[in-house]
């Protein structure tokens, strides 16, 4: 060991320039204080963890919802429409015309049609003793054999009307109306007492998504309907699936078709519509998840900064030290914030992990689509750095303004 | 040349302390100082200004035949990152970086490059005796080791000024009289050494010693 031991950098004529430092070595001077206190980096990682998935599981589990109704919409097909009368010119109640039914079942680009009629007036119960007034609020509907057929539901049980029931009394349940009914399964011993007749339950409907309406009523055939309760010939609705490709013409054709005398009487809709609407909304009611999810991120924000400032005054000699090795302010402030950025960065991926991760466990057991919005792939890491430098701020300005002298006596 | 110059300098503390009072010095290129006296006498301050780390209430200091008056904080900075290197009482070493990586640390507001930093810091290791511990953390050296490494971190820039505050303070005699005698080896080249002790005997080993009481300089002793 001899030689030039420390010796002297040339002159003092060039005054020294503070140097930038790179991002990457700020990067690596971070870690090295993020690996000194590693207990305490999880658990500030941890709280913006929790909060970024607590959002990221909300909005996924929502997205899951909203694909899973989309998918059963798109099953269901979206060219179902449907017919019910409106209102006149002079604002009184209209039916439909009793030569309805058979005009659009004539259109050319009409697949299937059904008409149901409402049978007014008459009630359906489990049994001759049950009081009048307790009727369940079942409706009574006379309905032709193809109606499972044009809503897309099936029976859960027992069959549809079929060519029996044209001449026989024989009632099949919609899903609603069997459970008030207190019958899950159809049979020839099942009996339900229509009107002031025994009617055999042949058969339970599933649940009509396109018309969620039906679910409440009974179905009894046409002819049945005619001689048991003398029905009018008008249908309270009538379902018609229309060609894909021209849906929308056949919706314009259908009121006057119907009715050729007052179109304007007859109105049209499209179930799917409004399901649509329904998916729509299912993928924004979210909003009072998301706020409880911003409350929990704001949490782990303040405990970010909470530790960041803790942290700044244990570690002082630290700072005093770096500013004599020649740190200058900006460099202690750019240190601390991309510590704390780099903190809620990994908060921020693990949240991401830890939302999908309970996304995909609540999509296994709902059996629902797992779907992951692609923007959180980018939006969760990416909010948890906006967070880190927000909360970093405060604590990165503290550290700066730290005397270096009050420091190192520390 | 001057490496130091003080002129009436002054340092009033909030609350009305004077740790300073017109404190007029000169230190040339080269010099080994000692400054010594009792607690609170204004040694320390002294120090800090000449480091840069804080500026007098009053009075002119001259860092290596330059100004200070007025120089914004950043160029302050700059200076003790090129021209100034810092030894303290308690080693402040970051404890789960080894040793090579914490000398490295003291070149890093250089500006120089990461294999340049590291290259320096290996040199600077070896002329403090500790090549053998250059992967060691600070937990596994003993006390004399921790100093030499953070004597090893003040040089590995090779500063013409190095300034220590009572660097053996922690220190027992043998470890400590270790630690003098290799600052004394480092700066026997050119380099300017200032030092604050409280040890006669270290103070002794001293071609100039600053007796220092209440804020002034009492003796300027030269041997």
């Amino acid at each position: 060991m001899s030689g030039s031991e420390v010796a002297p950098q040339g002159g003092s004529e060039v005054a020294p320039r503070a140097v930038r430092l790179p991002l990457w070595e700020l990067l690596d001077v971070a870690l090295e204080g993020v690996r000194a206190r590693r207990l305490r980096a999880a658990l500030s990682a941890l709280g913006i963890a929790i909060g970024i998935g607590a959002m990221v599981a909300v909005l996924s589990v929502s997205a899951s919802a909203q694909a899973n109704l989309l998918a059963e919409i798109d099953a269901l097909g979206t060219n179902l429409l449907t017919v019910t009368p409106g209102q006149t010119f002079t604002g009184q109640n209209a039916a439909l015309p009793s030569t309805s039914a058979a005009a659009i079942d004539h259109m050319p680009e009409v697949e299937s049609d059904v008409a149901v009629y409402q049978v007014p007036n008459v009630n359906v119960y489990r049994t001759r003793l049950v009081p009048a007034a307790e009727s369940g609020a079942i409706g009574v509907d006379a309905a032709g054999e193809s109606l499972p057929r044009v809503l897309q539901t099936s029976l859960s049980s027992g069959h549809f009307l079929g060519a029996v029931a044209q001449r026989f009394p024989e009632v099949v349940l919609g899903a609603q109306a069997a459970s008030v009914l207190q019958i899950t399964h159809a049979g020839e011993h099942v009996l339900v007492y229509l009107g002031d007749t025994w009617f055999s339950v042949v058969g339970v409907l599933r649940p009509a998504l396109l018309d969620p309406g039906l679910d409440s009523d009974v179905f009894i055939s046409l002819p049945v309907a005619e001689r048991a309760f003398h029905l009018r010939p008008n249908p309270s609705e009538i379902y018609v699936r229309a060609d894909v490709s021209a849906v929308n013409e056949v919706a314009k054709l259908i009121a006057p078709t119907a009715n050729p005398q007052s179109a304007e009487a007859v109105q049209v809709g499209r179930p799917s519509d409004a399901l649509q609407a329904r998916a729509a909304a299912k993928g924004q009611l979210t909003s009072l998840l998301l706020g409880l999810g911003a409350v929990a991120l704001l949490v782990g924000t303040i405990g970010i900064a909470n530790i960041m400032v803790l942290s700044v005054l244990e570690r002082r000699g630290e700072i005093g030290l770096r500013r004599a090795l020649g740190a200058t302010r900006r460099h202690i402030a750019a240190q601390f914030l991309t510590e704390s950025a780099l903190l809620a960065l990994i908060g921020g991926l693990g949240g991401l992990a830890l939302g999908a991760g309970g996304t995909l466990i609540y999509a296994q057991i709902k059996h629902e689509p797992f779907v992951l919005p692609a923007y959180a792939l980018l939006a969760a890491p990416a909010a948890g750095f906006a967070i880190g430098t927000i909360a970093g701020l405060y604590p990165a300005i503290r550290a700066a303004r730290l005397s270096p002298t009050e420091a190192l006596r520390a | 040349m001057s490496s130091i110059h003080l002129q009436d300098v002054s340092r009033r503390y909030p609350g009305g302390v004077i740790a300073l009072d017109r404190v007029s010095v000169e230190i040339a290129t080269g010099e080994r100082v000692a400054i010594v006296g009792p607690s609170g006498s204004g040694k320390t301050t002294m120090l800090t200004i000449m480091g840069t780390l804080e500026r007098p209430s009053s009075g002119q200091v001259r860092i290596a035949g330059r100004d200070l008056a007025g120089v914004p904080d950043a160029e302050l900075s700059a200076l003790r990152a090129h021209r100034l290197g810092f030894v303290f009482q308690s080693f402040h070493l970051q404890e789960r970086t080894s040793a090579l990586k914490n000398v490295a640390g003291g070149m890093l507001y250089t500006g120089a490059a990461r294999g340049e930093r590291r290259e320096a810091a290996l040199r600077a290791l070896e002329r403090v005796g500790l090549s053998h511990r250059v992967g060691h953390l600070p937990s596994a050296l003993s006390g004399g080791e921790r100093q030499r490494v953070a004597i090893a971190r003040a040089i590995v820039k090779r500063p013409p000024i190095l300034l220590a505050d009572e660097p053996t303070g922690n220190l027992d005699s043998a470890a400590g009289g270790a630690v003098i005698e290799l600052l004394h080896r480092l700066a026997a080249d050119g380099a300017t050494l200032v030092l604050i002790t409280h040890d006669a005997q270290v103070a002794a080993s001293f071609p100039r010693r600053l007796h220092m009481r209440d804020g002034h300089i009492v003796a300027d002793e030269r041997a």
